[in-house]
């Protein structure tokens, strides 16, 4: 058969795209260079979250992945450990809860369930919270996913459709039919195709590349550190400090971190998050690591003696102006992308490939992708 | 001399350079903690620090390998009883209970 | 800024003894991190010393190397020239810019005290011994069934019986050991399980030749298999182990070849059950520094070093059973020769025909553990027949069943997918001891001997150990409340 789409990429943005593409019909190949979720896909904390975006298409995208994982995935979010826990945004000075407070204003305005919380209330959300805290914010619409578990099911599911899954499978180039591509070369043979679909995350611009064209998505480290199993309840919500909304926003390329701890189905607490443009050094950071624990500690006093079992890194697929890429490429017609999510890409995972699921069909998109564009990109900012 | 611990109200007696864990196997204890899931019984297994099944709580400090504590006189082991009438003999039931240990009367759980 | 030693050795066993001494006794200022609070690592391991009865020594093979190796010990800490700090565990090892190791470390008992946070050398010599290998086999996580080395280390370290009837099963002479160990404490010993043929350790002609040492090993252990009436049965497993809340029975089955049983089961009455498969290396420290392994004869993955100890990283030399499971003579000569290979490495004087002769005894003692791999090799089936029950993970309660669902609908088709999808190997052990079988699974249903790559990801440790978060808090160069106080002003 010739398929309909190869998607390029088991990450959980390729795995969402591939299996609304079979919902759609499409006949789909997804062909992966190693295994199910082996890239940023298995280096994250499962973030679904609406609380760290301000106004705007990234925050839209949010909104509307919010309703992808709550409608049309409900009946899965259990065997990807879906947790409708909440978001706990915390200030520690007064000047901090004034921005917040901003914040969620506009969040509100935009449809984000926000709710404002004084220094007194933030202990009922989290028993083991500093008490030297300011205030904060609680966004109930936040939740966490084991994202391994989400791309590795939803390919299941694609399968069950029809789809096949290459992995161990690397694209080495693009079939074209003069500027049109029509499918990958791998070196198990080509795969022919109507369409391409370019979901190799952090590694997305070397795949463009190959097609010739050029999209700006570069890696941006992050360490996690992961403590012995607690007890359930120690650590209720996915609890953060309000910089790290500004940490986010920022193109710096020196270590920033700021203290996000949660807990897990497991009964692990992660603890991130760290943010350098390093390449893809795979060194473990000292200072990144050191700054977390620290940092972890000053929210949560408790952990000082909690064993940390484990660090592991990833690479954000990070875009100059921290939008993701979706969309069909008029440079190479044929090709689509859906890359460059940064460290949001399981939360946006579900919205992007319901998207682009309804825009490879030829029909009217629930999002305007224009934001997106694959085009938008000033020369300056290209590889 | 021999160390008197106590484990879940109960005297374990020790012998100065023996592990807590050893204390426990000699004193027919096999198990001292449960599993998160499947709240099963646990105790020593690798014995040498590697497998981490032989956790237990040592003077109120968690998770501690028991294979790897040095026992010592007036140890509490596992964790602090809710209430003075927690004094259910471990699963191995081997154990003397406070009272009917080497010196009769001496309750070191009491001192929790 | 601590001092810089010239060399730190990780392990105070057989290698890591030997290369501290030789390496002080060249002249290079040493520091011996180890975590257990004497030195002996298992192969040595002995009561506490400062309650020491005489009887504390018996069974102890080398016992005599190993006193003369504690007396240089002493003696050159006494000088100032080894700085020994035992009850460390090393958590993490990074390399600074000039090349230097930096050590990070942990007590490895909450109650111990540090000597030292961190230490920083110029090289390394890594003598991280090594652990019993597990097979699962349904029925392991009971109560009353430990590792074939915890049950000798509570005999040697402890004086404590770890049972009062007892099998002892898995593959290989220290099965012997065990046995006769727990025998001479008045355990009875119900049966030792081999679950290869009839002792070809014992007459490997290879083997008795080159180490002639073990052909007297061997006809001790027979004499006291005799004289405690211990019965040994080879071509056999334990295939169950029974017991509601702890072990009240084994069912022993004979085996063909490749595992499978052939014969109906028997059950055992026993309370203890020691299992052991040989011994599975300890890479975590070489893993993080990038050092090249390779699978081993046995199975294992192993540190690749040259006839001088050295590894494929610079500065980093490896010895003992990191580079080969072997036994203690011969991670005695390794860690000698480690040590004269740095030291001629940094120009210090070193007698030729000493380095010769230890790589001669480094070479035969290899060909001697071949030998005994070849012997003695973990079943190639073992797994075939496990119920979906079955724990593999022990930690983390996952099961064979498990395995098979992330393998089969999840395409969790290799080790390291399979460890994220259904969490074998992410526990308080972090893979030490599921690592090796849930490698050998991943590798069976592929229809593949185990590789290198089945076998690193269950071995790499981003920290070697579990380790307190204020520890690392202090990496970051503020104390770990700094910000708490900063919150504190913003009221």
């Amino acid at each position: 058969m010739t398929a309909d789409l190869v998607v390029v990429g088991a990450g959980v943005v390729g795995a969402a795209s591939a299996y609304f593409a079979t919902l759609a019909g499409l006949r789909v190949v997804v062909v992966e260079r190693g295994a199910v979720a082996g890239g940023t896909s298995s280096a994250g904390e499962g973030n679904v979250l609406v609380s760290d975006k301000e106004a705007g298409p990234e925050l839209d995208l949010a909104l509307y992945s919010q309703r992808v994982w709550r409608e049309d995935l409900a009946e899965h979010g259990d065997r990807w450990e879906f947790e409708s826990k909440g978001g706990l945004v915390v200030a520690a000075s007064a000047e901090g809860v004034a921005s917040l407070r901003e914040l969620t204003a506009h969040q509100r305005a935009c449809g984000v369930d926000a709710r404002d919380l004084g220094h007194a209330e933030l202990r009922d959300y989290e028993p083991h919270l500093s008490p030297h805290l300011a205030g904060g914010a609680f966004y109930p619409q936040d939740a966490q996913v084991q994202p391994m578990l989400v791309a590795a099911h939803l390919l299941r599911l694609a399968r069950e459709r029809g789809a096949q899954v290459r992995t161990h499978t690397e694209v080495t180039g693009f079939l074209r039919a003069g500027a049109r591509v029509t499918g990958v070369r791998t070196p198990a043979g080509d795969v022919p195709a109507g369409a391409v679909l370019n979901a190799a995350g952090t590694w997305a611009g070397d795949v463009a590349g190959l097609a010739g064209v050029r999209v700006p998505v570069l890696p941006r480290r992050g360490f996690i550190l992961v403590t012995q199993p607690m007890p359930p309840g120690t650590i209720r919500h996915k609890v953060y400090a309000a910089e790290y909304v500004g940490d986010v926003a920022s193109s710096d390329a020196a270590l920033q971190t700021s203290p996000v701890v949660e807990g897990t189905a497991a009964g692990t607490i992660l603890i991130g998050a760290s943010r350098e443009r390093v390449g893809f050094d795979r060194t473990v950071s000292t200072a990144a690591i050191g700054a977390l624990a620290a940092r972890a500690i000053a929210l949560f006093p408790m952990l000082r003696t909690v064993r940390a079992m484990r660090t592991y890194l990833g690479f954000r697929p990070y875009c100059p102006d921290h939008l993701p890429v979706i969309g069909p490429d008029a440079r190479a017609p044929g090709l689509w992308h859906a890359c460059g999510h940064e460290g949001a890409g399981v939360g946006l995972s579900a919205g992007t490939g319901k998207l682009v699921a309804q825009a490879l069909v030829g029909g009217r998109t629930d999002l305007d992708l224009a934001p997106f564009a694959p085009e938008r990109f000033a020369e300056e900012d290209l590889p | 001399m021999t160390y008197r611990m106590t484990f879940r109200g109960a005297v374990v007696p020790a012998e100065p350079g023996q592990s807590v864990a050893a204390a426990l196997v000699a004193a027919g204890v096999t198990d001292w903690r449960t599993t998160r899931r499947g709240g099963r019984p646990r105790g020593l297994f690798c014995g040498i620090g590697i497998c981490f099944d032989c956790l237990i709580t040592v003077d109120g400090v968690p998770d501690q390998r028991a294979c790897l504590v040095a026992a010592a006189d007036g140890l509490r082991l596992g964790d602090a009883p809710p209430d003075a009438g927690d004094a259910r003999p471990g699963p191995g039931g081997a154990l003397p209970d406070a009272g009917g240990a080497d010196e009769p009367g001496r309750d070191d759980a009491a001192r929790a | 800024m601590p001092p810089v030693h010239d060399v730190a050795v990780v392990g105070a066993g057989p290698a890591g003894l030997a290369a501290a001494v030789e390496a002080a006794a060249s002249g290079l200022a040493v520091a011996l991190v180890d975590t257990a609070a004497q030195p002996g690592g298992q192969y040595w391991r002995h009561y506490d010393e400062t309650h020491a009865r005489p009887a504390d020594r018996a069974g102890h093979h080398g016992w005599r190397t190993f006193t003369a190796l504690r007396e240089r010990l002493d003696a050159l800490r006494a000088a100032g020239r080894i700085r020994y700090l035992p009850g460390h565990q090393v958590w993490l090892v990074t390399r600074s810019a000039d090349g230097e190791f930096d050590l990070r470390l942990t007590a490895t008992t909450a109650t111990a005290s540090v000597a030292a946070r961190s230490i920083v050398a110029r090289a390394l010599i890594l003598c991280p011994g090594g652990h019993d290998r597990q097979l699962p086999v349904p029925g392991w996580e009971l109560p009353g069934v430990l590792t074939a080395g915890g049950v000798q280390a509570l005999l040697t370290g402890h004086r404590t019986p770890a049972g009062r009837r007892a099998v002892v099963a898995g593959t290989g002479p220290f099965l012997l050991s065990v046995a006769t160990g727990l025998a001479e404490a008045g355990v009875t010993v119900a049966a030792v399980a081999e679950a290869n043929g009839v002792g070809g350790w014992l007459r490997d002609p290879l083997g008795a030749l080159s180490a002639p040492g073990k052909g007297v090993e061997a006809a001790r252990y027979a004499a006291l298999m005799a004289r405690h009436r211990i019965p040994y049965r080879t071509r056999t497993v334990v295939r169950e182990i029974l017991g509601r809340d702890r072990v009240e029975a084994v069912r022993l089955a004979r085996v063909d070849r490749d595992g499978r049983a052939t014969g109906p089961d028997e059950e055992v009455a026993v309370d203890l059950v020691a299992l052991g498969w040989g011994f599975t290396p300890a890479l975590e420290l070489p893993l993080m520094l990038g050092a090249a392994t390779a699978r081993d004869v046995d199975g294992s993955l192993v540190v690749v070093a040259d006839d001088l100890q050295r590894s494929s990283v610079d500065g980093l030399y490896v010895a003992g059973e990191a580079t080969g499971v072997g036994g203690a003579a011969l991670a005695v000569a390794e860690g000698r020769l480690a040590a004269l290979a740095l030291a001629a490495d940094r120009g210090r004087p070193a007698d030729p025909a000493r380095t010769r002769r230890l790589r001669g005894r480094v070479r035969r003692g290899r060909r001697f553990a071949a030998a005994m791999h070849r012997a003695c090799p973990a079943p190639p089936g073992w797994s075939d027949r496990l119920p979906d029950t079955t724990v593999v993970c022990r930690c983390e309660e996952v099961s064979y069943g498990d395995l098979r669902r992330a393998y089969d609908d999840l395409g969790a088709t290799d080790a390291r997918t399979l460890k994220m999808l259904a969490r074998p190997g992410m526990g308080w052990c972090q893979g030490r001891v599921c690592g090796y079988a849930t490698a050998a699974i991943a590798a069976r249903w592929g229809g593949r001997a185990t590789t290198v790559d089945d076998l690193r990801p269950l071995a790499t440790r981003s920290l070697a150990v579990p380790v307190p978060l204020e520890e690392i808090a202090a990496l970051a160069g503020e104390p770990a409340g700094a910000t708490e106080e900063e919150g504190g002003d913003g009221e």
